[in-house]
């Protein structure tokens, strides 16, 4: 269960950094994604998934977030 | 020589590692790599931030060094002590040349060492007896220090001393501000972890002092410069160019750094990030907590400086992005002045860089401004953020190294050849001696500064100088030189 900080990049895309591995990928798809929810399943371009159960209302970026690894 | 394809860069690679048995070749595999910039994530290719192989010679430092010497080091109204014992502070004491103003002694203290100065009775007893009588006794002989910071050492993590608790107690008999560093040396693999322990740190301690505070007056321009260590007068090249464009800044971190100008950071509007290895952790933190943006930026060499000024201004008005035209269009002449005297003597010199956190890939910009090519690059202690944003600045087929042990390196500049070595002073004379000219890149070889376009002009000045220095060329002995006028002698007779 990862720590992960999630912030907007200037071209809207969401950075997902894990402090502990210093790593650093951008989300590529995030399972909900409404006005009024956020979260579920999340990946990441090189392939890896993460879950967070979602949030309503959803997080104001940039913010730490506590990520599972999704099987 | 020419360019190196990608199959002889690799071909290289695997000869180098011949010579190391069996389990250390597949460990230092993982740290060798052939650029290619099509790679998008770099630990594809390239592993980084792992324990160094025991029996190499690695360059690092540890995390005691990452902290006092590089985070808090330059921060120059406090007192940095080295608690342990002497030699850890003394042999690495003003060796990092962060300039700054003051008098040293009475109200900075930059380039003193003030140290515990560890016995075997403080390592059997403890020392927090020791620290305590120590921190009253500094702010009695300097007592404009605006607080104190206790840098540990091997040793006390070892023990078990209670440097927190002594810390919380001299700053409330004091009043000072007092900040416990748990930056023991043996703690993560280089000085990397020290940078993110002295952040957390500066997070813990420091940052949050002024938040109910708002007497201090803002404007919509405040910015502040983060991860400039102020080497030679860098952070001060830097500093006018972003008041001439129209920002104010409220805050140098660490380089010429004070107290207060930390504390009135979670003020500004937006931090500027120069060194993001080492100070990549507050910057996140701070726009997490207060909101406040960040954005990397890199002053070596015009072409960047161009772009980072641009890229700074997009943040603000009109009135800004006017700026930034203004200052590039001032300094044009004078860039253009330099570039039209050395360029012709650089050309197509090919340059081999191994250094820390933000230059192997920072510099790169700087070098192609002269017409030099960087063919191969590696990072100390980088991670593997880093190496993705170095990826992108390196030409196809390069060489990528990563914390490059002694044989590595020296094989690698016998094969590639290049005209000039940009590393550290452990580096300097091995080279030197193998008749390749060679400048540090960490200290700027007592030179400096390098960034802003006043430090272009510096950095180009030097590198023609290394470069083209005739001692090159007199390194062999005259009796084992084919002379050419012994060759003309021969010839007449
Ligand atoms: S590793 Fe330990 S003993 Fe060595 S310089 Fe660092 S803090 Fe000092």
């Amino acid at each position: 269960m990862p720590n992960v900080m999630i912030r907007q990049k200037q071209d809207g895309n969401l950075l997902f950094y894990i402090a502990k591995k210093d790593q650093e990928n951008v989300v590529s798809t995030v399972e909900i994604d409404t006005q009024e929810q956020w979260g579920g399943e999340v990946e990441l371009t090189d392939g890896s998934r993460y879950y967070i159960d979602p949030m309503s209302p959803p997080p104001v970026f940039p913010i730490t977030l506590r990520f599972k690894r999704a099987e | 020589m020419s360019a190196m394809s990608k199959e002889e860069t690799e071909a290289l690679i695997a000869e180098v590692l011949e010579v190391y048995p069996e389990k250390a070749k597949k460990d230092r595999e993982k740290h060798l790599a052939v650029n290619d910039q099509g790679v998008e994530s770099s630990n594809k290719c390239i592993t980084s931030n792992r324990k160094s192989l025991p029996g190499v010679m690695t360059i690092r430092g540890c995390a005691y060094a990452g902290s006092k010497g590089v985070v808090w080091g330059p921060i120059k109204d406090m007192i940095h002590i080295s608690h342990g014992p002497v030699g850890c502070g003394q042999y690495s004491r003003a060796g990092r040349r962060n300039y700054y103003i003051g008098t040293t002694g009475v109200n900075t203290f930059v380039t003193m060492n003030f140290t515990s100065d560890f016995q075997e009775k403080d390592i059997v007893f403890g020392g927090d007896k020791k620290l305590d009588k120590m921190i009253t006794e500094i702010d009695g002989l300097f007592p404009l220090n605006k607080g104190v910071t206790i840098q540990s050492e091997c040793p006390i993590g070892l023990i078990g001393d209670d440097i927190e608790a002594v810390a919380k107690k001299k700053s409330k008999e004091l009043d000072k501000t007092v900040v416990p560093v748990r930056c023991e040396g043996f703690r993560g693999v280089s000085q990397s972890l020290g940078h993110h322990i002295a952040n957390d740190s500066v997070r813990d301690w420091v940052l949050g002092a002024r938040d109910a505070d708002n007497s201090f007056e803002t404007t919509p321009y405040d910015v502040s410069i983060i991860g400039d260590y102020n080497i030679g007068g860098d952070a001060w090249s830097s500093r006018t160019l972003l008041e001439e464009m129209g920002l104010r800044v409220v805050a140098q971190w660490s380089g010429d750094g004070s107290l207060s100008e930390i504390e009135l950071t979670p003020k500004v509007k937006l931090n500027l990030l120069h060194c993001y290895r080492s100070m990549n952790y507050i910057s996140r933190h701070m726009e997490e907590k207060y909101g406040i943006p960040w954005v990397e930026y890199n002053f070596f060499g015009p072409t960047k400086i161009a772009e980072s000024l641009r890229n700074i201004a997009s943040h603000f008005d009109d009135k800004i992005k006017e700026g930034a035209e203004r200052v590039i269009e001032r300094y044009k002449s004078e860039y253009e002045a330099v570039i039209a005297k050395y360029r012709p003597r650089l050309e197509g010199k090919r340059v081999m860089l191994y250094v820390g956190g933000l230059r192997p890939r920072h510099v790169i910009g700087a070098y192609e401004d002269l017409g030099m090519e960087v063919v191969g690059t590696g990072y100390e202690f980088g991670h593997n953020d880093d190496y993705d944003r170095t990826i992108k600045e390196m030409g196809n087929a390069t060489l990528l190294y990563d914390d490059v042990t002694g044989l590595e390196f020296e094989e690698f500049v016998k094969k590639i050849k290049p005209d000039l070595i940009g590393s550290g002073i452990k580096e300097k004379y091995i080279f030197q001696k193998m008749g390749i000219p060679f400048r540090q890149m960490h200290s700027w070889d007592y030179s400096g500064p390098y960034h802003g376009y006043d430090g272009f002009a510096i950095f180009a000045r030097d590198m023609d100088m290394t470069l083209n220095n005739p001692c090159w060329s007199m390194l062999k002995a005259p009796w084992k030189q084919e002379s050419t006028e012994a060759k003309a002698v021969a010839a007449s007779a």
